[in-house]
């Protein structure tokens, strides 16, 4: 196999809705990127294209709707699917083209417009639920998490104060990020003050429905080192998939997530992922799932996320910064390109670009994790700059 | 180098601005209908809750009995093996209180809902309501059974139970 580089980067605002299209949002995105590392279409050998569920748009076979603004013309494009695990199956897809020789530069572009649907995107959310056993009920999608949130807090005898710190990390580091629609300086009260929606959930537990855009270049190595001398190098990939009977499964740890992370970890030569790695953006679509997911990605021993977050491990001055982007929570989930924004993050902080957000003590080695599909999907990219 | 005054590019919208016609939309009101066929082992499990009684598969190889049924084992992936009626009672799994309906429109008394552990099934169970409780009673391990709709009322619908409630109430009790 090929070795794999990221070389550039772009992203949109994360906007609550945006006057732009789909593919306006898709190509503001790609451009960047593209322009980040000196390159134009003519260079792009085969395109990646993301996005979740059509039902947001109200346009079914997103994917070709999205790509005349994700350079998807004249050439291989694919749209690989996994929910909100989307936007870290992207690079996993990319990584296929160029390892394996097909391409030499692959094109990586996630969009999403969750705006367009009323009276709510959650509305949307309704049709990933099983059609004849559960759609009946009229679940929506913040029951599924309250239910996984409650299994997991009482499993462990985890507190709501412990899990509302990741929402006021999250949304403080945010007010860094120039995508954020939602980063705002809050209190462990004030999560716990704000409106109950599903309980144990409530309103500042939850990331927003955005629209915006993201996109990578990932290429080979001999790409690389013509067009940068700061390549990132895609060093393990990992995806795995557990059973569609959600309430067969065990909530209080994700299973999948650690499937995925041992199969990028062998990858990498990760052995001791703690010591290792040096900065972590797992997803952080509710404010315990990035605990959940620091224990599936084996960086928390389990029931222990929680207190590595209150010593202070997790933030981004402390030994192990877990979203220093702000993630889902402080800057906005427009949810494949959510996922990306994460990668893209990897690629910033590992060339010390990431400005205001830069972590100290220039690290080596990076993870982008998402996570979706009905609670079921890991998706774990490992990046590293040696 | 990349900082955090770096403009991006996106418009953001206001509602306003869509209110009074700055932004054009166009919208489409979508009316399609769906009639989705239930299938061989959700087909038999829906006649059994007609009948007021839950069922399960069961596979012969992991020796699980799984509830809802399929006809094939994920894990084994191989055929199932029989029909195993399984009990309409359980225990709650995990649990919560929904103060927001499907479109995130506010209720003032909250859906309780669980995943619940059916008796009898090794295989955990499924998602319903819960009633004749009140929230601040609730607890992982609570046992709870089926309260069945009147027979002529059931359809062959996950809401012919109208939803699981604590079994030991009075009227789970020999007079």
């Amino acid at each position: 196999m090929r070795k794999v580089a990221v070389v550039g980067a772009g992203l949109t605002r994360f906007m609550r809705r945006a006057q732009e299209t789909g593919p306006e949002l898709a190509w503001l995105a790609a451009r960047q990127a593209l322009e980040s590392c000196g390159m134009t279409l003519n260079d792009v050998d085969s395109v990646a294209l993301g996005s979740a569920p059509d039902a947001f748009d109200g346009v079914h076979m997103k994917g070709e709707y999205l790509s005349p603004g994700a350079g998807g013309w004249g050439r291989p494009v694919i749209r690989p699917y996994a929910g909100g695990g989307t936007g870290v199956l992207m690079p996993v897809h990319a990584w296929f083209h160029v390892a394996s020789g097909l391409s030499d530069v692959c094109l990586v572009v996630a969009e999403e417009k969750m705006s367009s649907c009323h009276p709510h995107p959650q509305g949307a959310f309704l049709t990933i639920f099983d059609n004849i056993l559960e759609r009946p009920l009229g679940p929506n999608l913040i029951w599924i998490f309250a239910l996984e949130m409650r299994r997991y807090m009482e499993t462990y005898g985890i507190t709501k104060e412990e899990i509302a710190r990741v929402s006021v990390k999250n949304k403080r580091n945010g007010l860094d990020h120039p995508s954020t629609h939602v980063a705002q300086e809050i209190t462990v009260q004030d999560v716990l003050d704000s409106e109950v929606m599903v309980a144990p959930v409530n309103r500042l537990d939850i990331s927003p429905a955005s629209d915006g855009a993201a996109a990578i270049v990932m290429v080979a190595e001999e790409v690389a080192r013509r067009v940068t001398d700061k390549p990132v190098w895609i060093k393990g990939i990992g995806w795995n998939l557990d059973t569609a009977y959600w309430t067969n499964r065990d909530l209080a740890y994700p299973a999948y997530v650690e499937r995925a992370a041992r199969m990028a970890y062998e990858m990498a030569g990760i052995t001791e992922p703690r010591k290792q790695i040096n900065i972590v953006e797992p997803y952080d679509p509710f404010s315990y799932k990035e605990l959940h997911h620091l224990e599936g990605l084996l960086l928390a021993d389990k029931g222990e996320a929680p207190k590595i977050t209150a010593d202070g491990v997790t933030q981004r001055n402390g030994n192990m910064p877990v979203c220093p982007s702000g993630g889902l929570l402080g800057v906005g989930n427009p949810i494949a390109a959510a996922g990306l924004m994460k990668v893209a993050e990897i690629f910033w902080q590992l060339r010390g670009e990431a400005g205001a957000r830069q972590v100290p003590g220039q690290p080596k080695i990076g993870l982008a994790q998402a996570w979706g599909d009905l609670m079921q999907v890991g998706t774990v990219a490992v990046m590293g700059i040696d | 180098m990349r900082e955090r005054t770096t403009p991006l590019p996106g418009t953001p919208l206001s509602d306003g601005a869509v209110h009074r016609g700055e932004a054009l939309t166009q919208t489409w009101p979508s009316s399609l209908r769906y009639a989705w066929d239930t299938g061989v082992a959700i087909g038999r499990f829906l006649s059994e809750l007609k009948n007021g009684r839950i069922i399960g598969r069961r596979c012969e190889r992991c020796e699980r009995v799984l509830v809802p049924p399929r006809m094939f084992c994920e894990q084994c992936f191989r055929p199932t093996d029989a029909w195993q009626l399984v009990k309409d009672s359980g225990t709650i799994n995990t649990y919560s209180e929904s103060y927001i309906r499907w479109d995130v429109s506010r209720i003032a008394e909250p859906i309780l809902i669980a995943v619940i552990e059916i008796d009898g099934a090794s295989s955990g169970g499924f998602l319903h309501y819960l009633g004749e409780v009140k929230p601040e009673d609730l607890r992982i391990g609570m046992k709870v059974k089926a309260a069945w709709k009147l027979p002529e009322q059931r359809e062959g619908s996950i809401l012919d139970i109208r939803y699981f409630r604590p079994f030991g109430s009075a009227q789970d009790r020999p007079a």
